[in-house]
């Protein structure tokens, strides 16, 4: 079973996002994205400073298995990027709410249209 | 509409272990249960087993059975002097290309068994046939899905397969490297795909479950394929369909040597397309030296000119990503080359295959 936080936002392509108290927001991959890629060996994270539009590939997630790109969610800059989670690639498997892959800043975007919990549970049910 | 998977006789001992299944060659095959890294070392360390029930055992019998394996593989089975002995061999098209890469073992002069894969075995059984008409051979073949496969294989495999199979502890129980055995209904072969030692076990259907779970029991951990894939690309292990296919010359494919042209009057089918075309490419390990992971049919740049990658991921023994190149020659082991991966241009190192070899890296 996937492990879905209730306060987190997700997209359809398996990044969680959260807001955090100053605006900004955390990015990483659910439970069920980690699990589906299987060990993670390698991540390819954007640099601070880099604006992103939303929907683009900034990211990549490597796994033994497979390359998966990992979409900004929405326009913005990106402020920071897991540097612990390059060096430690397999801490995304151990725990992929904690080892997030970036922060941006979008100031005023409309995250209205990403699931919650319940809606994302329902998503990958159907998958 | 997709026809369903075809399930192997081990297949619902993989879904009670929770494995995560794929679609391989229209089989539901286990990918993993649950961590494909901790299996890898699991065979490269102690003892690891792969259901390879999808595979397909043929038995080749007759009085023409020698010289017949003789036209029609690209290796010389006249090579296995001793009952038992294995030897592995290319199938080829009068064109030269590879139909499939299989292991054939010498029961008798007139008995032989082979194994082909899962995703070519349909049409190697027709290509067989068709061979067997044409040259009008005493030769009768048999497919063998009565039969379920194991492959137990690392350090402690055999030691610990003993424990769970009552066969091996027999006097003929253990045959020599690279040869097989017929004990009762099972037949154990000491052969694999991983680099390390092993045995392959084929298994009446019927009995298949409980030898698995006798193995569980013996501390032989389940690995799926994913482990398989990067135990073989460790070991330097051709893939069929990746790594070389009817479009690709075993000549090009770093298998010369398995192309046995010694004896002239062996008149084996492809062997004038070789003789016509030698080799034009090496097949070469590579190690990326930037970050990152190679895959295949990555552009490769070398100073001889470009290639691609046939097959590339995370070596888990290694630590880091590895890969099989197929480059023109005269390019060499030792050489500095480029390879686009997803749109950068990573350093890469070419290498002598195989990379890992009984649990040991070979390279530098």
């Amino acid at each position: 079973m996937s492990n879905i936080p209730a306060d987190l936002k997700y997209t359809s392509s398996h990044e969680w996002i959260r807001v955090e108290a100053d605006g900004t927001l955390t990015i990483g991959i659910t439970d069920h994205a980690q699990q589906a890629l299987g060990d993670i060996v390698f991540l390819e994270l954007p640099e601070a400073g880099r604006i992103v539009d939303a929907g683009e590939a900034c990211a990549v997630v490597e796994s033994v298995k497979a390359a998966s790109d990992i979409y900004a969610p929405v326009a913005g800059e990106v402020i920071a990027s897991n540097n612990e989670a390059i060096d430690a690639p397999e801490s995304v498997n151990g725990d992929a709410y904690g080892a997030w892959l970036f922060k941006m800043r979008a100031d005023g975007a409309d995250l209205s249209g990403f699931m919650d919990a319940a809606g994302y549970l329902a998503e990958i049910d159907q998958a | 509409m997709q026809s369903p998977s075809k399930l192997t006789p081990l297949h619902d001992r993989h879904v009670a272990a929770g494995a995560r299944m794929v679609d391989f060659a229209g089989w539901d095959m286990p990918v993993n249960y649950g961590s494909q890294i901790d299996e890898h070392h699991a065979v490269r360390t102690d003892a690891g087993m792969f259901d390879v029930s999808h595979m397909l055992a043929l038995d080749l019998s007759g009085s023409d059975a020698t010289p017949f394996l003789r036209a029609l593989l690209a290796n010389d089975v006249a090579k296995l002097k001793t009952p038992g002995k294995a030897l592995y061999s290319c199938m080829l098209t009068e064109a030269g290309g590879v139909i499939d890469d299989l292991i054939v073992y010498r029961i008798s002069d007139s008995e032989y068994r082979t194994v082909v894969n899962a995703g070519t075995a349909d049409k190697d059984v027709a290509w067989i046939r068709k061979q067997i008409a044409t040259l009008g051979a005493n030769v009768s073949l048999e497919g063998r899905r009565d039969l379920a496969m194991i492959a137990i294989q690392g350090p402690n495999a055999i030691e610990k397969a003993s424990r769970a199979i009552p066969e091996l502890n027999t006097a003929r129980g253990i045959p020599a490297p690279f040869s097989g055995v017929r004990l009762g209904d099972l037949f154990i072969a000491r052969t694999g795909y991983t680099g390390e030692d092993g045995l392959e076990v084929s298994v009446p259907v019927d009995r298949a479950a409980v030898m698995w779970d006798a193995l569980v029991s013996a501390g032989v951990r389940p690995c799926g394929l994913g482990a398989r894939d990067t135990l073989r690309l460790e070991a330097g292990m051709n893939l069929y369909g990746q790594d070389m296919d009817e479009a690709v010359s075993p000549l090009d494919a770093g298998l010369a040597w398995t192309v046995d042209m010694r004896d002239p009057d062996r008149i084996f089918i492809g062997r004038a397309a070789l003789e016509a075309k030698p080799a034009s490419m090496a097949m070469l390990g590579l190690v990326l030296l930037d970050k990152g992971v190679l895959r295949a049919h990555m552009p490769v740049f070398g100073p001889d000119g470009a290639g691609e990658t046939t097959s590339g991921s995370f070596s888990p023994t290694l630590q880091k990503s590895i890969g099989f190149a197929r480059l023109p020659l005269p390019t060499a082991p030792g050489t500095e080359v480029e390879v686009d991966v997803r749109g950068r241009r990573l350093k890469a190192m070419t290498v002598k295959l195989p990379f890992v070899r009984n649990g040991k890296s070979l390279i530098d």
